[in-house]
């Protein structure tokens, strides 16, 4: 295959996972917060929590459409473009993802129609049961996920087999308890409640401001607030180890995201920094001093090897070639990321903060913030795709595959062209109807209970 | 176990979650063909989604765990199949998506020109997943041009041959027969009325279009007729289950129909599964170059790990799935269907 269909096929998989990861957080923060809220209404039997629960649980099914539609994708394209790779890993990668369809994705998807069409119609108890096991199927399906991804990270738990040279499992154990999975699991996790958190809030935030129903969304608003504070913490407490094992799992990633050029002891923190994107130094680099070192080391004067260091060894390790990673994503990318967790963390803090002192309703410049605030986690989310994935390159499985080796030999520069462009098409389509009916939604704010007894004497109905 | 014998059930276990898949979409991807067919009115559409709208999304698995198990069990198969027939993929893709969101966003407004939209949206994706899987599963046995390295070396249409097409409409008109039949059994009404007229006309078309493509996989493939007994046997007992239907229907017995149309699905499916086994892709180049099971397997390690994992979890998925269908038994009349 030329380089050109390369390329492509690359651009179709970074902007349909891209794409694909806008959806899935939201599914994966809003389910539990959905059932927490069903929950809170079988307990109490407030009818304002079935109101909110309502309200909710729409817009988590207009997205969960969503995440399901361009998830098959997901599950087609890697023997679509990139069938040398499906080949070289199957044989592990695979197993993780047969797995999510049998574990998680029946889980899901049953238990979901029985939560949307049930309700009435099974005691309520069932009923409440099934949306928790919705929100556990969507854990379970990341986790799966998760670990195919980790393997790619950091491959354990295999050899490879001398006559066919494709890679071969050998201990499942090893590779479902893969310490990258350990952290990348509860950070993507984590992240994800967070992205549910700060949509729950931005919406509440926003009825808030127009006077609508504003004792409801005071209670989602309170729950929101309590969710986003605990898993922002926790994100940030994890990605934090999670740094601390890419560190030394894949050296040149860290190197990368901190646009290190050179190996330091101690190393510096860099803060802001522009550089020639090919180059082997940077033109500014605003750095704080021993942070990098004990980021990655735990010690103030660790040493943190450099770009240029690690390139050396690698072409000793693994033979000629470019082994360095898109440095200007990497280092932005981690930015991004980190940035906006920790001000999702001090957004969190401060709406707390409110909460306790009763100011929540006369603070109208935080309910603007909270609504400026929805945004942020998919971009956070994204940047920390595009960092973890581009940090590996050129490798597709790290130290044992190249991306350019891993294309379909086969494939055209036509079909990946033309799926490419069918594929943003449609979705850029889509993306317009989903915001729009997000919107709409959100608008016509949460459904009376008169609403909502209609709309249930017609399931039981039918 | 020995590692063949692991394999060969491995081919099994693909087969069982395809041959499930249009067992249970079958039925849904009729009704959606059936969509623009049966009623003019949006109650009448209503009903029909109502009937499917519960349980499509958990029957849409099925495949997902086909492909998924195809992936694990033998990454050199899924390699090929979804590279060999891109742009089919895509073009399946394209649609399944567009269903997916369908069911989703056509509730969410009552404005009739939107519902109309997505429905037709539906029907799109009801109509080309069952013909291009047809075309693409044939193509498996009919020969694809396959080179020495298990890459597809051929050219899009390469496809669209004569049997493979015939395996496309056939399976589509099962689908259909399928769906007329489930409609039967789970609306009342105007609806189930005019369904009862659709099985009526499909019958014979289905019967017709899967015995010519039975007696071609007989005939006209070496695998077709490699299994003694069983390559007469299973196709003969999918026609009688077919020839059973119209009897069974007329006789109101609904629910013995649909077990007759599924069962001529599976059986149907299950000759194109059993003349292509122990192959898993037929090479047009040289019977050198066929991928078989053997040559697409997975290491006996990952097999018998899937193998545990199956035969704890595939049981427990049929049972709630199962369990679903029996909430959902009551008879939807012609009336709205619910929001969500």
């Amino acid at each position: 295959m030329e380089l050109a269909a390369l390329d492509l096929a690359r651009w179709q998989f970074g902007s349909t996972t891209i794409y694909h990861f806008l959806f899935v957080p939201l599914s994966i923060g809003l389910a539990p917060l959905v059932a927490l809220l069903e929950t809170a209404h079988y307990r109490t039997g407030d009818a304002g929590y079935r109101r909110l629960a309502a309200f909710f649980s729409t817009l988590f099914l207009i997205n969960f459409a969503m995440g399901v539609a361009t998830g098959l994708v997901q599950e087609f394209q890697f023997g679509m473009n990139w069938s040398e790779y499906s080949r070289y890993v199957g044989d592990v990668f695979g197993v993780p993802l047969a797995l999510e369809g049998l574990l998680a994705f029946f889980m899901e998807s049953t238990f979901l129609g029985l939560y949307m069409f049930g309700r009435g119609r099974l005691p309520r108890a069932v009923h409440l049961t099934t949306i928790w096991l919705v929100a556990i199927g969507s854990v379970l399906s990341a986790l799966m996920i998760l670990a195919a991804n980790s393997w790619m990270q950091h491959p354990v738990g295999y050899q490879i087999n001398p006559t066919t040279h494709h890679a071969e499992m050998t201990d499942v154990w090893a590779v479902l308890f893969n310490p990258t999975l350990l952290l990348a699991f509860p950070h993507t996790v984590l992240a994800s409640f967070l992205t549910g958190g700060l949509f729950m809030l931005g919406v509440s935030a926003f009825q808030l401001l127009r006077g609508r129903d504003s004792e409801l969304f005071r209670k989602s608003a309170r729950l929101a607030v309590v969710w986003c504070l605990i898993s922002s913490f926790l994100v940030v407490l994890v990605g934090d180890s999670l740094g601390q094992l890419v560190g030394a799992e894949q050296p040149m990633k860290t190197a990368a995201a901190e646009a290190l050029y050179q190996t330091q002891a101690p190393a510096e923190f860099s803060l802001f920094a522009i550089g020639t994107p090919n180059g082997g130094h940077l033109v500014v680099n605003v750095t704080v001093p021993y942070v990098l070192s004990v980021l990655v080391t735990r010690s103030f004067s660790g040493k943190v090897q450099g770009i240029n260091n690690l390139q050396a060894a690698y072409q000793t390790q693994f033979g000629p070639g470019n082994y360095i990673p898109f440095v200007p994503v990497t280092y932005w990318g981690f930015r991004i990321m980190v940035g906006i967790g920790f001000l999702a963390l001090g957004f969190s803090l401060v709406g707390l903060y409110l909460f306790r002192r009763g100011r929540i309703d006369t603070w109208k410049w935080f309910q603007r913030a909270a609504i400026v605030m929805v945004p942020l986690p998919f971009v956070a989310n994204s940047a920390g795709w595009l960092f973890t994935e581009m940090g590996r390159q050129p490798w597709v499985v790290f130290g044992l595959l190249k991306t350019q080796d891993a294309v379909t030999p086969s494939a055209g520069i036509w079909s990946v062209a033309l799926s490419l462009g069918g594929f943003v098409l449609l979705y850029l389509i889509l993306a317009v109807i989903e915001g729009w009916l997000m919107w709409r939604t959100i608008l016509g704010g949460a459904p009376s209970e008169a609403k909502l007894d209609d709309d249930s004497h017609l399931e039981l109905a039918y | 176990m020995s590692a063949t014998v692991l394999s060969d059930l491995w081919f099994g276990v693909v087969a069982f979650f395809w041959v499930g898949y249009f067992f249970l979409e079958g039925f849904d991807f009729g009704v959606g063909m059936l969509l623009q067919v049966l009623s003019r009115e949006q109650a009448g559409r209503g009903a029909m989604i109502g009937a499917i709208a519960p349980v499509w999304d958990g029957n849409e698995v099925w495949l997902v765990v086909a492909i998924g198990a195809t992936f694990a069990a033998f990454p050199s198969w899924y390699a090929l199949l979804l590279s060999g027939a891109y742009p089919a993929v895509f073009v399946i893709l394209v649609s399944l998506i567009l269903r997916v969101v369908a069911f989703e966003f056509r509730g969410q407004r009552d404005d009739p020109h939107w519902v109309a939209w997505w429905e037709r949206a539906i029907t799109f994706g009801s109509v080309v997943p069952p013909l291009l899987w047809g075309i693409v599963l044939t193509s498996l046995l009919f020969g694809l041009p396959v080179d020495k390295a298990g890459d597809f070396v051929g050219r899009p249409w390469d496809l669209l041959r004569p049997a493979p097409i015939l395996g496309g409409i056939a399976l589509t008109v099962l689908c259909l027969l399928h769906g007329a039949v489930y409609l039967c059994l789970r609306t009342s009404g105007p609806v189930a009325d005019r369904a009862r007229r659709a099985v009526t006309v499909l019958w014979a078309p289905a019967l017709l279009l899967a015995a010519g493509f039975v007696a071609w996989v007989a005939f006209g493939t070496a695998g077709g007729h490699a299994h003694g007994l069983l390559s007469i046997l299973v196709p003969a007992l999918g026609l009688v289950a077919l020839l059973l239907v119209l009897p069974l229907h007329r006789a109101a017995r609904e629910g013995l129909a649909l077990v007759a149309t599924g069962g001529g699905i599976v059986l149907v499916l299950l000759t194109l599964f059993g003349a292509l086994f122990p192959n898993v892709v037929v090479s047009s180049i040289q019977g050198a170059y066929d991928l078989t099971v053997t040559s697409a397997t997975s290491s006996p390690y990952t097999l018998t790990v899937m193998s545990v994992a199956a035969v704890v979890f595939a049981p427990l998925v049929v049972l709630y799935q199962g369990w679903t269908y029996w909430v959902f038994r009551k008879r939807l009349s012609s009336g709205p269907v619910p929001e969500g």
